[in-house]
């Protein structure tokens, strides 16, 4: 079964073929990153806009790629939400209006299970159960994954993402966006020692997370530093930055582990590519026995090919579409059921 | 009746507590704005607000959301952030005109990123770090956000 997939939740248009028997055919991405970098965040506008110009050109572009037609395809998968309600529904529509036109079925996913299942898109993938950390600009959450619509919440942020953290950081140390690259990069510099910041939550027995006291913190530091704000100054505060986000992150992790007696973590979300989490969590998880699982750095943020996947797994079990349709701009992962 | 009321926040605890106490006095209806730089604490205010209203959730930013909305004892509450916007015209797109109404209580933060599209406030919140404290002041723009701070001072 050869599926198109359609993501166009946020600032990334993606576009991918999965074929049930073969894989991941093709897939392709365009990212608005550029445009939304001098405002220091996602336009809502702005994105629906630039998906309705990207979506056909893309979808023709990883059709040629995987040398297949319109045709060939059986179903179409496309990221029903949660998300920008407008570009949403750029992606929602297209979808719909191809799928209408050619007599397919459609199947709307969950953005974030799509994220969830991204790492089984790589070889050796995990078999079920295992825990799931997702983290990105807009989530924090710890999840049991026992099935394909089989999530149970382990732990949430109680205010802003770890992503919204690196991003609002980068923004008050004066670097550009996507705040966790720059961070990342500025980190590098830093001296490990030359300031502190908390780590909020890490022994509170839960496994929820909160990131709104550590952006405070830096702003009470950048502050404190006053004039004598340099780039070594800088660079230390990203560095600490840094360091509390990913302790906090892999002991967190860590615990579900040992709470939910599972041996087995997957990590997915943008900043799921930062390499110093990476370094940690391979760490932590060696020294216990157990394993964790990435995607590719490319598969981190946004993809076609995570929406095609998710689609082909649901669309494997019988699924009808009438082509009437509707986005879900808030929509809880916990809510979704297995095919 | 009162036009203005300041206070000094020494910490995050303090913000919250007052954020209790400002939650008895808000009407449905009534439209207020946060101005404030990153980290000052208007979430948290926020919070402080909504658990006095009986809310025993989570309050999460509504930066990548646009806004959160709630339904707590006695009104409609929508917590805003505008953060993310770059053109006011975004307002009306996103729709958000319909949020405003004499069933809600509007909590705005970044106001400024919807210019003069976004209805008048009844009352402005600045909060400003001092230290490790916060100095907040509130000040009236219609005769119910005076109405309300009067009721302030007494509570």
């Amino acid at each position: 079964m050869l599926i198109l997939g359609i993501e166009s939740s946020c600032d990334e248009t993606g576009l991918a073929l999965y074929d049930t028997k073969q894989g991941l055919l093709s897939h392709a991405l365009h990212s608005q990153i550029e445009m939304h970098a001098e405002y220091g965040g996602v336009v809502p506008e702005l994105a629906s806009r630039d998906h309705i110009r990207r979506a056909l050109p893309l979808t023709r572009h990883v059709l040629n790629q995987a040398g297949k037609t319109l045709q060939d395809i059986d179903g179409i998968a496309y990221t029903q939400g949660p998300g920008l309600s407008g570009a949403l529904l750029v992606g929602t529509s297209i979808a719909e209006a191809l799928a209408f036109s050619l007599n397919l079925p459609t199947i709307g996913v969950h953005h974030l299970e799509g994220h969830l299942l991204a790492p089984l898109l790589e070889a050796n993938p995990p078999a079920f159960p295992f825990v799931a950390l997702l983290v990105s600009g807009g989530h924090t959450q710890l999840m049991r994954v026992s099935a394909i619509g089989d999530y149970e919440l382990l732990g949430d942020t109680l205010d802003d993402a770890a992503g919204e953290a690196f991003d609002k950081t980068a923004k008050l140390l004066g670097l550009s966006y996507p705040g966790g690259p720059a961070i990342s990069r500025l980190a590098s510099q830093g001296t490990a020692g030359a300031c502190q910041l908390p780590r909020p939550m890490l022994n509170n027995g839960d496994l929820n997370f909160s990131f709104s006291g550590l952006k405070t913190a830096v702003l009470t530091l950048v502050n404190q530093y006053g004039n004598q704000l340099d780039e070594q100054a800088k660079a230390d505060i990203a560095y600490e930055f840094q360091e509390a986000v990913t302790e906090v992150l892999t002991k967190k992790c860590m615990a579900a582990l040992r709470n939910t007696g599972l041996d087995q973590l997957i990590v997915s979300g943008g900043v799921g590519a930062n390499a110093r989490l990476r370094e940690r969590l391979d760490a932590a998880t060696k020294r216990r026995h157990c394993h964790v699982h990435y995607p590719r750095l490319e598969f981190c943020t946004d993809n076609g090919a995570m929406i095609a996947f998710a689609g082909a797994m649901r669309m494997q079990h019988a699924h009808i579409s009438d082509h009437g349709f509707t986005v879900r701009p808030r929509w809880d992962l916990a809510e979704l059921q297995t095919p | 009746m009162a036009q203005d009321f300041t206070l000094t926040l020494p910490d995050e605890a303090a913000t919250l507590a007052f954020g209790e106490k400002l939650a008895r006095v808000l009407e449905p209806g009534l439209n207020l704005y946060l101005h404030g730089d990153l980290g000052a604490g208007k979430t948290t205010l926020v919070r402080g607000i909504l658990r006095a209203l009986g809310h025993a959730g989570k309050v999460k930013s509504p930066t990548y959301t646009l806004v959160e909305p709630y339904t707590v004892s006695r009104l409609n509450l929508y917590h805003f952030d505008l953060y993310r916007f770059i053109d006011p015209e975004e307002w009306d797109a996103a729709g958000f005109r319909d949020y405003f109404n004499p069933q809600s209580l509007c909590l705005v933060e970044w106001p400024e990123k919807a210019q003069e599209l976004l209805p008048a406030p009844d009352i402005d919140v600045r909060i400003q770090p001092m230290g490790q404290g916060r100095h907040i002041r509130l000040i009236a723009n219609t005769d119910s956000g005076k109405q309300c701070l009067e009721n302030l001072n007494s509570v």
